[in-house]
């Protein structure tokens, strides 16, 4: 999953510091605010063992130094400890994403002499029947399993858990259990609203008093632990009037490579339907980068619209994010909706009020799955 | 985490295993990278925290760092030893180092 604005703020000078690869779209889980895109089986042409590494070769050259392995579920490739081993061998840090589903010791063992420096794990709760209904499988003791191992092997952690309405009020129970797994980093990691996220909106976002009393859980739970687990707890954007910094600014230290082998600027940008993704099939990654005009399209401030073009904060918050201003307002050069400044404000303003209103009408979640009409009840 | 108390000569410090230094030739400069994060460091920072992974102790790590700055007169070397201090409280607190146990 991306991040929303919780990396550190980095001047990246011109280069991607940051590498993200998605493997593969494939995954055992169908998590209903997945990031890939809907129409994710389309994408099945995913690149060779040797075109990876040649992306890899790449983009040390241009300066990247973490690299996240992602997807999708990334373990379902079977070349991914051999990918790891040629990354740490080129320098990079190296993290895996995973939903941890077909993570075996001995993998773990194979993925540490590759070289692999940290795993973020994915857990949507503390109690499994939630965990479970929530990602349309039996995971949750698959996954605390594989916690467990992750930790018995030595690998830094983070624990990652998608904040949505179904899971907000176990958050005490959630910290409990990091707690006891004893992980170092907690991220409590609010939903992007793009691709699957958006078609359950209604369903997913929690109340603004669910998000208050999370909250002070974890500052309970900060204030006493201390510097032994790090949570990262952030009120969305949607509550808070104030957009994300959304990938450190298009175009300025994230570059994502989809199974495809298509440049992107951001992990969701696909839902930008006019901008054309090359891909590393056709050209090297340091003309994706430097010269490719989807990655110069929202580069810098001089795309921008007013209120964001004579705003001070333009420099911190980059504008917000362009795929939310664009699947809100139909035009990515808008303010992002989230910022209370945005003229379109209001449409955030009342998803978030449907969304607080006593007497909602519930609707089953859309569940990701390559062919949407087993999902019993989608609307639209 | 123990109780903060200021470090002295005799304390041993390390890197803390959770980041990974090193040189980084296209930032010409150290950095430290760890889960999630990268911090790239400063000239000085750079050099305090390399000579710290091969010191035995503050105190030798104080001694490198006076040689590195080629510090020999008596003022320029106390203002080596208050920096080394000031970065070791800062990094510490922090979490880039670790007192050895
Ligand atoms: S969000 Fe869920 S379904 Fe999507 S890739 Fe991750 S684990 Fe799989
Ligand atoms: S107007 Fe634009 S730059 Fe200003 S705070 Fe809102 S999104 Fe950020």
């Amino acid at each position: 999953m991306p991040k929303a604005g919780s990396g550190v703020k980095l001047d990246g000078q011109g280069q991607p510091l940051w590498l993200c690869l998605e493997l593969t779209y494939r995954c055992p889980l169908q998590c209903p605010w997945c990031s890939n895109p809907v129409d994710f089986a389309d994408y099945s042409d995913e690149l060779t063992t040797e075109e990876w590494k040649r992306v890899l070769r790449e983009g040390r050259e241009l300066g990247a130094l973490q690299l996240g392995f992602t997807g999708g579920e990334p373990l379902i490739r079977k070349d991914l400890e051999e990918l790891v081993d040629y990354a740490n061998g080129l320098g990079y840090y190296t993290n895996l994403i995973t939903s941890g589903m077909g993570l075996t010791e001995e993998r773990l063992l194979d993925l540490k002499k590759a070289g692999l420096k940290q795993i973020q794990l994915s857990i949507q709760s503390c109690d499994s029947n939630v965990t479970n209904e929530l990602v349309g499988t039996d995971a949750h003791d698959k996954k605390l399993a594989v916690a467990k191992l992750i930790k018995k092997h030595d690998f830094p952690m983070v624990l990652n858990v998608p904040v949505v309405r179904q899971n907000v009020d176990l958050v005490p129970g959630i910290l409990k259990m990091a707690e006891e797994l004893k992980v170092e980093f907690l991220e409590f990691a609010n939903v992007q609203y793009y691709n699957w996220a958006l078609l359950n909106r209604k369903e997913l976002i929690p109340t603004k008093e669910q998000l208050d009393r999370a909250e002070a859980a974890v500052n309970e739970t900060r204030a006493r632990v201390g510097d032994d687990m790090t949570i990262y707890f952030v009120i969305p954007d949607y509550y808070d009037g104030k957009p994300k910094a959304c990938m450190n600014g298009w175009g300025n230290i994230h570059l994502t490579v989809a199974p495809d082998g298509s440049g992107l600027p951001c992990q969701e940008c696909r839902v930008l339907k006019d901008v054309e993704y090359n891909s590393v099939r056709d050209h090297s990654l340091a003309w994706i980068w430097h010269e490719s005009p989807a990655f110069n399209l929202y580069r810098g401030q001089d795309w921008m619209k007013e209120p964001c073009k004579t705003c001070d904060e333009k420099e911190q918050d980059f504008g917000g994010c362009r795929c939310q201003s664009y699947l809100l307002t139909g035009d990515a050069t808008n303010t992002d909706p989230a910022c209370s400044r945005s003229p379109f404000h209001n449409l955030v303003e009342e998803t978030v009020k449907e969304a607080n209103a006593p007497n909602r009408i519930y609707q089953p979640l859309v569940m990701r799955r390559a062919n949407r009409s087993e999902n019993t009840a989608v609307s639209g | 985490m123990g109780e903060e108390t200021a470090f002295s000569v005799t304390d041993q410090v390390e890197i803390n295993p959770l980041y990974m230094f090193r040189w980084e030739e296209a930032q010409d400069a150290y950095v430290l990278l760890y889960p999630e994060g990268i911090v790239k460091l400063n000239e000085t920072a750079g050099e305090i925290l390399h000579h710290c992974s091969q010191s035995s102790s503050v105190g030798d790590l104080i001694k490198k760092m006076k040689t590195h700055y080629a510090a020999s007169d008596p003022a320029t070397a106390e203002k080596v030893e208050d920096g080394v201090y000031k970065f070791l409280e800062v990094s510490h607190a922090k979490g880039w180092i670790r007192r050895k146990t």
